[in-house]
C-alpha cells in the first residue's frame, strides 16, 4: 500500500490522476473504519490533510463556498447563520471527537444515503454544487441533484477529488430532523431536511436513510410551492392548516422507497418521515411567518 | 513508512510503519505510550481521545501517516512532573469516577479539552461534551460529579488569583 500526502491541490490532483484508485482520506471517520475492520484494502491512500484550501469557507455572491474538509464543528460554530441546515445537521453526527475531523466532503465521497449531510444540501435547493475537479479535464461543477446516483456511488469519475461544495446563503428559515436510538453516535434511521426559499418562491425538501440515495421529494416541494403561491402565503405568512402541512407528510413519505434493515422497519421509516416533514414544515412555516409579522 | 511527529512536546519517530495503520497503534505499539485505550477501532466509544494540534479526536480514526510533522496530547501528557496530576485528573480521583478505568484516559482528554473552553460547563454542556465517550461501567453520574468538581476547583483557582 502507498500512502500519498500531496502538498498542493495539484499535486492531489496529479496524485489522484497516477493511482486512480487511491482512496482519499481526510478526517478519516469513515475510511479508518474500514482499513480498522479490514472491509476495504486500497492500494494506496491520499492523504489531504496538507492541502490548506480544503479546509477554508468564503461567501461570495451571496453563496458559501465550503471548503470538502472544512469539519463539522466549524460549520455549527462558523456557519450556523448562512447555512442553519447544514450547521443543524452537522450537529448531529457522531460525537464532538467526530465532528472535529469529519467534513462535507466525506459524506459525498461516501455518498451513503445515511450521510448527515446530504438532506440538508438537497433542501438548500437545486443550486447547490459540488465542485469537483481532475489533473487532465480541470474543474467541473456537478448539481447536487445530479450527484448520487446509487447506493454509495456518486456521478464522479476516478481521477476526480471534491474541492468544494457551492451552497446559497439560507434566505429563509431551514430545519433538520434525524430519527436514532440516542442522541449521539447516531447512524441516521431516517432524516429530513427542509427549507423555505422565500426569494424565489420555492421550498427544498431532502430524504436520507430511506432510498438507495439521498433524494428530493419533488412532488412534495412542488404541492407546497403551489400552495404557498395561490394563496399568497409568503407576503402573508398566514396559517397554513393542518390538511396542507398533513398533505405535504403524505407526499414526502410518498418519495421515499425504504427497505426494512437492522436500524428499522420500511415501514417505520415512511411513517417516521411523514411525521419529520410536518414537523419541519411547522417549525419553519412558524419562524417565517415571525418574520413577516415582525417586519409588517 | 517512517512517520514523525511530536508526541507530548516531545519529538518521536515510528519505522516499518504499515500505511493503513492508525495513531492509536502508534502511540500503544511503537512509541510507548499505552495511556490511549484500543476499545471499539470505530469511533464509537471516545477511549482513544487525544489532542492532534490541539483538538481531541478519536485516534483510531487518524492514519499514522497523516500525524507526520504535527503534535499529539495524550493522556500522559496532561499530568506535569512538576506539578503532578492535573486538575481533572485529581477531581476523577476524588470524586470515585474511575471504575474499571478504561474509558478514564479518553474522558480525561475530552474533559481537559472542555475546560479550557468553557470553565464552567452547565450539566447540558458536560454531557453533551462527553457525549462520544463510553464508559461500560456506566459510571456517568460519578463522572459528571467529577467534572463539575474539576470546574469549580478551576474557577475558584481563577477567583484567588485575580
Amino acid at each position: 500500500m502507498e500512502f500519498l500526502r500531496p502538498a498542493t491541490w495539484d499535486e492531489a490532483l496529479a496524485a489522484k490522476a497516477e493511482f486512480p484508485t487511491a482512496l482519499p482520506i481526510s478526517g478519516g471517520t469513515d475510511v479508518m473504519v474500514e482499513m480498522n475492520f479490514d472491509v476495504h484494502r486500497p492500494s494506496a491512500i491520499l492523504d489531504l490533510n496538507r492541502i490548506t484550501e480544503l479546509r477554508q469557507w468564503e461567501i461570495t455572491d451571496g453563496v458559501v463556498r465550503l471548503g470538502a474538509s472544512v469539519p463539522y464543528a466549524r460549520i455549527i460554530n462558523e456557519l450556523s447563520e448562512p447555512l442553519p441546515g447544514l450547521a443543524l445537521a452537522a450537529h448531529t453526527v457522531g460525537s464532538p471527537q467526530i465532528r472535529n475531523r469529519g467534513g462535507v466532503g466525506g459524506n459525498l465521497g461516501g455518498a451513503s444515503p445515511a450521510g448527515d449531510a446530504h438532506p440538508a444540501l438537497l433542501a438548500a435547493g437545486r443550486d447547490v454544487f459540488v465542485e469537483v475537479a481532475s489533473a487532465a479535464r480541470g474543474t467541473r461543477m456537478i448539481a447536487i441533484d445530479d450527484f448520487y446516483v446509487g447506493v454509495k456511488r456518486n456521478s464522479m469519475e476516478k481521477d476526480e477529488l471534491i474541492l468544494r461544495v457551492h451552497i446559497p446563503v439560507a434566505d429563509g428559515p431551514q430545519q433538520f430532523s434525524k430519527i436514532g436510538t440516542r442522541n449521539a453516535m447516531v447512524i441516521a434511521v431516517c432524516a429530513f431536511g427542509f427549507a423555505l426559499h422565500p426569494k424565489n418562491g420555492t421550498v427544498g425538501t431532502g430524504i436520507g436513510s430511506a432510498a438507495p440515495t439521498p433524494r428530493r421529494a419533488v412532488a412534495a416541494e412542488e404541492f407546497l410551492q403551489g400552495v404557498l403561491a395561490e394563496r399568497g402565503l409568503w407576503e402573508s405568512g398566514d396559517l397554513l392548516g393542518a390538511e396542507v402541512i398533513q398533505q405535504f407528510g403524505e407526499l414526502v413519505k410518498a418519495a421515499a422507497s425504504p427497505i426494512d434493515d437492522v436500524r428499522g422497519t420500511a415501514d417505520y421509516r415512511r411513517h417516521s418521515l411523514a411525521v419529520m416533514a410536518r414537523r419541519t414544515l411547522t417549525w419553519t412555516w412558524n419562524d417565517y411567518s415571525k418574520q413577516i409579522r415582525s417586519a409588517a | 513508512m517512517r512517520v514523525t511527529f511530536t508526541a507530548n512536546g516531545k519529538p518521536v519517530e515510528a519505522d516499518d510503519v504499515w500505511e493503513g495503520e492508525s495513531l492509536l497503534y502508534v502511540l500503544r505499539e511503537r512509541v510507548g505510550l499505552p495511556g490511549s485505550k484500543n476499545a471499539c477501532e470505530q469511533g464509537e466509544c471516545g477511549s482513544c481521545t487525544v489532542y492532534l494540534d490541539g483538538v481531541p479526536v478519536c485516534s483510531c480514526l487518524v492514519a499514522a501517516g497523516q500525524v507526520q510533522d504535527r503534535e499529539v496530547r495524550t493522556v500522559e501528557g496532561l499530568a506535569n512532573e512538576e506539578t503532578g496530576l492535573d486538575p481533572v485528573q485529581q477531581a476523577f480521583i476524588d470524586a470515585g469516577a474511575v471504575q474499571c478505568g478504561f474509558c478514564t484516559p479518553g474522558l480525561l482528554v475530552q474533559t481537559h479539552d472542555l475546560l479550557e473552553r468553557e470553565p464552567q460547563p452547565s450539566d447540558t454542556d458536560i454531557r453533551e461534551a462527553l457525549s462520544g465517550n463510553l464508559c461500560r461501567c456506566t459510571g456517568y453520574e460519578k463522572i459528571m460529579d467529577a467534572v463539575r468538581l474539576a470546574s469549580a476547583r478551576k474557577c475558584q483557582k481563577v477567583g484567588t488569583s485575580e
